[in-house]
């Protein structure tokens, strides 16, 4: 009974100075430009979620080596999701208001992006889900706040459309041909079904929907499946731990790892490195770059911030492929600033509202690219107040058993596919939320 | 000294079995209400609004109606996250589908269908129970996963499976401000919370209790054991629908099934057990320790490095944040195996003798 009590008392002790250090801990008002780093380095999908937000976070720490945006210097805080849209919503809201206000939300799940883009613009605060998230979401007219920058999913899945058709030998010879999309069973795996569906009408190839739900490690029914249907082409829309036990099964089940397209999320290092020579093959799509270890950011990278000891993560792991697509999320992200600084002022700290204008206006030539060492890595992304997704094009890459490397020209998604899509749903969507398509005039704002 | 009943005279059956039956109690917790409603409104910003006592008040919710189920009428259910889906996807398929339809006959409507569910999913446990009856439940978690993933009808044929809901607003009062949201579930909390504590006071309370302490015996006195069961499940499930119908519509605002998966089910099961089952104050104490300690955690562990000049690494926090909460459970159950009520209502006792023990 004693210790009980004496246990008890000093809960209540520690949970009441607790909380008072909780509170004294808030950080004072500085003049630097916030960017809140929403990651999940935990969890099922952390071998994923990992080496993304050390490139995200090792691009805004060389923002500040190169002197900042225009001299503004850049302050970050990472907050934990677990991929779990409560916890992101949390973490929205713990983040958005902290160190003058946040500039813009990367929410890199399509769960938590969905409930921020309800929330984000009563914030004023931009979302941007550079390849992810919702695809008529680049629909500037009807989506203010989101930015699906150079790529959605509707424009992964046409691309890998196309390489089959090449690789088929044309667009004609898929008629008849079975492909399966063997996909994540939420909003992410979802994305790829219209896109997927509305080239089967075109072409006439029969498409069967096979869904893995989540984590993805029980694959043996699917895979019974195509043993016996024996698609041409199964297309992998999977993620974390669901990828390598796709290509384990493909490999049991004596399926040409060829015939098989991956989307980004399924794509990088993490996913085939298990499997090894079993993934040879494997295609994936790459939504511009891939792993780039040999380009001037990544050189740049190890130079100004590893060999310093200052960089995140470990360094082998620089330059692999979802490091690189956090690096490229980041510099979006900063070069919106920048844009928006050319109109708010130099060398002031911007706020949501004039980022969004940034973002809205962006204008990376392939030489502004290639003095941020993107040379060779990305092509030029312009966007638009009607076109909130800035380019459209995308490359195949494939496994070699060590590593990645291009098997394909660039692509560029058929926006007489996509464009009439994405209005449709994004007028779906408005009709549902009861608002109206921005005017001319508040484009012009 | 303060908390004494002496001179308390109960002179009518009514006033002897009333809920608070001590002043001190009623006054207490009508001040605590009344400072909830207007006093909390002044003192806390955004973040805890939104972050936390939104989220707290709508678990508490769904807490409240499983402790029914569990605490009240012994029938342990992994279904609650299903029923929870089943009130949001409803409510939100009531809301949009008819023209003009008011935001609360939309949430009721969500707890009606949820009910509807609950009481089919319940008729097994008319031949089972515990462990069995549990596993039985939780078919109605994958059953709702399933259908909500795979019909479309559901979701109102969004292509990704996730619907949302905005510009609600209730007697043409707008419900989108942290504040009206807080005002909003806070009503529903207490009217729902009221309703609870006198049903579980009246005769069909008082069958639940039976039937979860022997129900052989209770079928022996009289009392049926369908009706019992399934109204516990429909009063139980009708809460649970509610809250989703809240959680999907107020804190959410857009959702998928994964909001309610199996671990949403585990985290109110826990809830009613750390919160003391057959409590509805536990129902209380549970969901705020499982809903506020992880984020007080997350946020206090790299407070605590910052005070003695070490960063943490978010993976680290998130890694100790787990490991010290499951800690504290295995050491609460341990302490104190009825639940954080028990402690509750050991400390009134005490407050009784204070400061003169003996």
């Amino acid at each position: 009974m004693k210790l009980r009590q004496l246990v008890l008392a000093t809960t209540v002790a520690a949970a009441s100075l607790a909380s008072a250090l909780v509170s004294t801990v808030a950080t004072a008002q500085t003049k630097e430009q916030f960017f809140p780093v929403l990651v999940y380095r935990t969890g099922a999908y952390a071998p994923n979620g990992v080496p993304f937000a050390n490139g995200y976070v090792d691009y805004l720490k060389l923002v500040n080596a190169r002197g900042g945006i225009n001299g503004v210097k850049v302050s970050f805080e990472e907050c934990e999701t677990g991929y779990a849209t409560d916890r992101g919503v949390e973490c929205y809201e713990r983040l958005k208001g902290k160190n003058g206000g946040a500039t813009v939300f990367q929410p890199l799940s399509t769960g938590i992006t969905f409930a921020l883009t309800e929330k984000a613009p009563g914030d004023k605060i931009p979302l941007v889900t550079a390849g992810y998230g919702r695809s008529e979401s680049a629909d500037g007219g009807v989506f203010k706040w989101n930015f699906p920058l150079a790529g959605t999913y509707w424009v992964a899945g046409d691309v890998i459309i196309q390489d089959i058709a090449k690789k088929a030998g044309g667009a004609d010879k898929l008629k008849g041909q079975h492909i399966a999309l063997v996909y994540h069973d939420s909003p992410f795996g979802k994305e790829a079904i219209p896109i997927l569906q509305e080239r089967a009408a075109m072409h006439g190839f029969k498409l069967s929907l096979l869904p893995v739900t989540h984590p993805g490690v029980e694959q043996k029914s699917t895979w019974l499946q195509i043993r016996r249907d024996r698609p041409d082409y199964v297309v992998n829309w999977g993620w974390g731990v669901m990828n390598s036990t796709l290509l384990k099964e493909a490999q049991a089940t004596g399926y040409p790892r060829e015939k098989i397209y991956g989307v980004w999320w399924a794509g990088a290092e993490p996913d085939v490195k298990d499997v090894g020579m079993g993934a040879k093959g494997y295609n994936a799509i790459t939504m511009q770059h891939g792993a780039e270890k040999g380009s001037a950011v990544v050189k740049e990278v190890l130079e100004k911030l590893h060999a310093k000891n200052l960089g995140t993560g470990p360094k082998d792991e620089v330059g692999e492929v979802l490091y690189m697509r956090g690096l490229f999320s980041a510099m979006f992200a900063i070069e919106g600033v920048r844009q928006a600084q050319e109109r708010y002022g130099k060398g002031k700290v911007m706020t949501g509202e004039q980022a969004r204008w940034g973002y809205e206006n962006l204008n990376l030539t392939q030489a502004k690219l290639d003095a941020l060492g993107f040379k060779g890595v990305l092509r030029p992304v312009s966007t638009s107040c009607a076109d909130h997704m800035g380019a459209n094009w995308a490359r195949i890459h494939t496994w070699n058993g060590s590593k990645w490397e291009f098997s394909s020209d660039w692509y560029q998604a058929d926006e007489q596919i996509i464009k009439p899509m994405v209005r449709a749903a994004a007028d779906k969507y408005a009709a549902e939320k009861k608002i109206a398509r921005r005017t001319p005039a508040d484009c012009q704002s | 000294m303060f908390y004494r009943e002496n001179g308390q005279f109960k002179t009518s059956y009514r006033s002897d079995q009333q809920i608070f039956a001590i002043a001190q109690d009623r006054w207490a917790i009508l001040a605590f209400i009344a400072f909830a409603f207007v006093g909390v409104p002044f003192l806390v910003d955004e973040y805890m609004f939104r972050a936390i006592l939104i989220p707290f008040l709508i678990l508490s919710l769904a807490a409240l109606g499983v402790n029914i189920l569990v605490g009240y009428c012994g029938q342990i259910s992994l279904g609650s996250g299903a029923f929870m889906a089943v009130g949001a996807y409803m409510a939100y398929n009531t809301y949009i589908r008819i023209e003009g339809m008011p935001l609360i006959i939309a949430i009721l409507a969500g707890g009606f269908f949820a009910t509807l569910v609950g009481v089919l999913f319940g008729i097994p446990s008319l031949r089972v129970k515990g462990l069995y009856l549990a596993v039985a439940t939780l078919a109605a978690q994958f059953f709702c996963d399933w259908a909500f993933l795979r019909i479309g009808w559901f979701t109102n044929n969004n292509a990704s499976g996730s619907v949302s809901v905005s510009n609600l607003n209730v007697f043409g009062l707008s419900i989108n401000s942290p504040l009206q949201k807080y005002l909003f579930c806070l009503a529903f909390l207490v009217v729902f919370a009221l309703l609870a504590k006198n049903l579980v006071r009246s005769a069909i309370g008082r069958e639940w209790m039976a039937i979860r302490d022997m129900d052989v015996a209770a079928a022996v006195i009289g009392i049926r054991p369908v009706y019992a069961k399934l109204t516990a499940f429909a009063v139980s499930s009708f809460i649970v629908g509610v809250a989703g119908a809240l959680w999907g519509f107020v804190h959410l605002g857009s959702w998928e099934p994964a909001a309610f998966s199996i671990d949403r089910s585990f985290q109110l099961l826990f809830m009613v057990i750390i919160g003391g089952m057959g409590s509805i104050m536990g129902s209380f104490f549970g969901a705020a320790f499982i809903v506020i300690l992880p984020i007080f955690l997350n946020q206090f562990l790299p407070a605590v490095g910052g005070l003695f000049g070490v960063s943490i690494s978010t993976a680290a926090v998130a890694h100790t944040e787990f490991m010290i909460f499951g800690a504290l459970i295995v050491w609460f159950l341990i302490v104190e195996p009825h639940g954080l009520a028990k402690l509750w209502s050991v400390a009134k006792q005490k407050l009784r003798l204070w400061p003169f023990p003996h």
